[in-house]
């Protein structure tokens, strides 16, 4: 058994002479060699570099650790994700950063999800307009830069929008001004936080009237309407819980008060501005991707499809999406990754992502190697469980096909 | 051949590191390079800015090429990096800069933990709150609710954050890292007011559409000593850029200016020999060429000549001495003897 694992491994170089070989000439163990003195090599300079900060710092005495991290931060945050004051420490601050820039990622990456589907597909449509829009679309978004499309957006918002007293007032309760969208939501509530639980509850049961409905069409050949069941139920759950708790309708409506309104929901035109930009821009991408994806699937399952009597909806949501979906994956991950990594140009319209705070703190301490290493860990994190979830649905994509 | 490759470049990285860990003396290696690497601000009228020609223009730059015709007798061998709030001490930190004149104000943990050196101070200032006439504000402490304009990374981020939760008011940040970009917000009518150093309001109402529009609130919340920098670890360039500054205003003080200062050589004046270097010392104390006050005078001017210069009345900034006049005319400008 060791003899023939032997064999194999020399038998591609030199026939039939495996112990005569100078291990200078066998591929094998000069790649270990390599990848040996590669290791060392990094690991010195990781060294070096290290040892080279670490006395330059001193040298400079500039402060280092991390117990910056406990003091009070001092600095407002204009878009706060959860409550925060200049009271708190850095450490809650960077917090405040860190969901920011996952909420603006977050949200930008469903739209992105669903503006790239439809415009890739409406790419292929055969309406002639409907194609050639979209492809317009396409062309000038990858072409401009970002950063461009940012401030342009933002100014659109603080230009085109009046003062908050001259505020505009489509629906009542809506008020769209220089601050924001502005909007009245219900009125703190307990019950709404038992409403969300339930539309999760209905989520799931969506999900097992699904799998029962597959097995029922499997068995039966039978097709039930289970998505209108589905989406039944995620609405009547929370509703009849919202009765239950004896139907509460105070609002909390936005009143114009002093400078501003008060109460109320506001959508910070900065957040908008990045948002925008951001979607619009990598949707362009994703569009592309998803275009080469359904041109990659062959010709004749279309055909197929279309000889077994499937309505197009049918063929490209059970047919072609399903295909398409093994090529699109891998490179929408990376589109996925570019719009959370451009979110950090946020700095530049005055979005308090994680960067911005983050360069603020390291402004304020000094502190920039523990600053950018904690600017390093956290888009690593952010990159990271995006790309281990898009390999899990991968893979579950491609087990799907089989 | 691949692996001699691998040789070189292991000798390459490992010559650059020595290089790093053994750098020179600041004021050595800036001698050797031949001109000083100053940061400044990009966009704050009257104090570092560049001009319609790209020629950069302010009393931070003025400061500059005071300190370049101090080592080098010649006031133009500086080159500028425009800095951001957020980038200026990290330039300064990492060597990206040699020194920052760029209107920065001294505390006590930018001293301590940055590991920089703040010198003589080229600017007294303190913050103040820049607002449209048109909202009838009388006072700062009519502003609660208001939405404000803000340099992120700056004292006045936290200075603003203080004086609303001393006085018990709402506010709502707007923070944009670009001079002119959050001063464009701002006369958008993003925010209800823009704060920061009341030099640089002066500065930003001057660039503004409507410069009658807006009004400066009389509160002046903090003390800014606007200061040079260096970094720790060579005194004796710390001193030379500190007695740069010095230089100037003791220029102001014993009256000589870039016109007169050939006709001070003759001066029988010791105190003034000793300044201009006709009686050799200070030069010699300090590293430089004799010459090196002479020079400054010379080719800047004092410190009074490059204040009316770039901020004075009769610039668009139109500022008053105030805190800034020389200590005999009851401001706080006042520099130690020069023997």
């Amino acid at each position: 058994m060791k003899r023939a694992t032997l064999d194999t491994q020399t038998s591609g170089t030199n026939g039939d002479l495996p112990p005569t070989v100078p291990f200078w000439r066998d591929p094998d163990k000069r790649g270990m060699v390599f990848q040996i003195v590669v290791l060392l090599l990094a690991l010195s300079i990781g060294y070096v570099l290290f040892t080279n900060t670490q006395a330059n710092l001193k040298r400079q005495s500039i402060a280092t650790g991390f117990g910056f991290l406990q003091r009070e931060a001092g600095f407002e945050i204009g878009d706060p994700a959860i409550a925060y004051t200049a009271a708190d420490t850095y450490s809650r601050a960077l917090l405040v950063g860190a969901l920011n820039t996952l909420k603006v990622s977050f949200v930008g990456i469903l739209l992105t999800l669903l503006l790239g589907v439809i415009v890739g597909i409406s790419r292929l449509s055969r309406n002639w307009l409907v194609s050639r829009l979209s492809g317009g679309f396409i062309e000038v978004m990858q072409n401009i830069p970002i950063l461009l499309q940012l401030f342009f957006w933002y100014a659109l918002f603080y230009e085109a929008f009046p003062a908050p007293r001259q505020a505009l007032n489509p629906l009542p309760g809506v008020f769209l001004c220089n601050r924001g969208l502005i909007f009245g939501v219900l009125a703190d509530h307990p019950v709404h936080s038992h409403m969300l639980i339930a539309l999760l509850v209905g989520v799931f049961g969506w999900w097992l009237l699904a799998r029962w409905g597959h097995k029922v069409q499997d068995n039966t050949g039978r097709i039930l309407p289970i998505h209108r069941m589905g989406i039944g139920l995620c609405l009547l759950l929370p509703l009849l819980l919202w009765l239950f708790a004896g139907a509460p309708t105070a609002l909390n409506i936005p009143v114009l008060k002093g400078f501003n309104f008060s109460g109320g929901v506001t959508v910070s035109p900065e957040f908008s501005a990045l948002l925008l930009g951001l979607v619009l821009y990598t949707s362009a991408f994703v569009a592309e991707i998803v275009r080469a994806g359904i041109q990659a699937v062959d010709r004749g399952q279309v055909e197929a499809a279309m000889a077994i009597g499937l309505r197009p909806g049918q063929v490209l949501r059970l047919v072609i999406l399903p295909q398409a979906l093994r090529v699109i994956i891998p490179p929408l991950t990376s589109q996925m990754l570019n719009l959370t990594k451009n979110s950090s140009l946020a700095i530049a319209i005055g979005y308090s992502d994680f960067v911005s705070v983050a360069n603020t703190t390291i402004n304020q301490t000094g502190q920039a190697i523990e600053g950018v290493a904690l600017i390093m860990a956290i888009y690593l994190c952010f990159s990271l469980s995006t790309s281990v979830f898009m390999n899990w649905y991968n893979k579950k994509m491609t087990l799907v096909e089989r | 051949m691949r692996f001699s490759r691998l040789m070189a470049l292991v000798a390459a990285v490992s010559l650059l590191c020595s290089g790093m860990a053994f750098a020179g003396k600041d004021l050595d290696a800036v001698q050797k390079k031949g001109f000083i690497q100053a940061g400044v601000n990009g966009g704050v009228f009257g104090f570092g800015m560049p001009d319609k020609n790209g020629v950069w223009r302010g009393l931070d730059v003025d400061t500059a090429h005071a300190i370049a015709a101090a080592i080098f007798g010649d006031a133009n061998k500086v080159k500028f990096t425009p800095l951001t709030a957020q980038q200026r001490f990290t330039a300064l930190q990492s060597g990206e800069i040699d020194v920052l004149t760029r209107n920065a104000t001294r505390t006590l943990t930018r001293e301590t933990q940055l590991g920089l050196n703040f010198v003589a101070v080229n600017y007294y200032d303190g913050q103040g709150f820049l607002v449209p006439k048109k909202l009838g504000l009388k006072s700062a402490k009519e502003l609660d609710g208001a939405t404000v304009c803000v340099l992120p990374g700056t004292t006045t981020e936290q200075n603003a954050a203080d004086y609303f939760r001393t006085n018990n008011m709402k506010w709502k940040p707007v923070v944009i890292e670009n001079t002119t970009e959050l001063a464009k917000t701002f006369f958008a009518g993003r925010c209800d007011v823009l704060t920061s150093d009341a030099s640089q309001l002066a500065g930003t109402r001057a660039v503004a559409p409507n410069p009658k529009d807006y009004v400066i609130l009389p509160e002046i919340i903090s003390k800014e000593p606007l200061a040079p920098a260096v970094r720790h670890g060579d005194d004796q360039f710390r001193d030379v850029v500190d007695f740069s500054v010095l230089a100037m205003i003791n220029a102001e003080e014993l009256g000589i200016t870039s016109k007169n200062v050939d006709e001070m050589l003759k001066s029988k004046d010791p105190v003034i020999q000793r300044f201009l270097g006709v009686i050799p010392g200070n030069g010699a104390a300090l590293g430089l060429d004799e010459a090196w006050a002479y020079n400054i005078v010379k080719q800047v001017g004092n410190y009074g000549e490059v204040f009316e210069r770039n901020v004075g009345v009769n610039t668009t900034l139109g500022l008053e001495r105030g805190l800034n006049a020389l200590w005999t005319h009851g401001g706080l400008m006042y520099s130690p003897p020069f023997k």
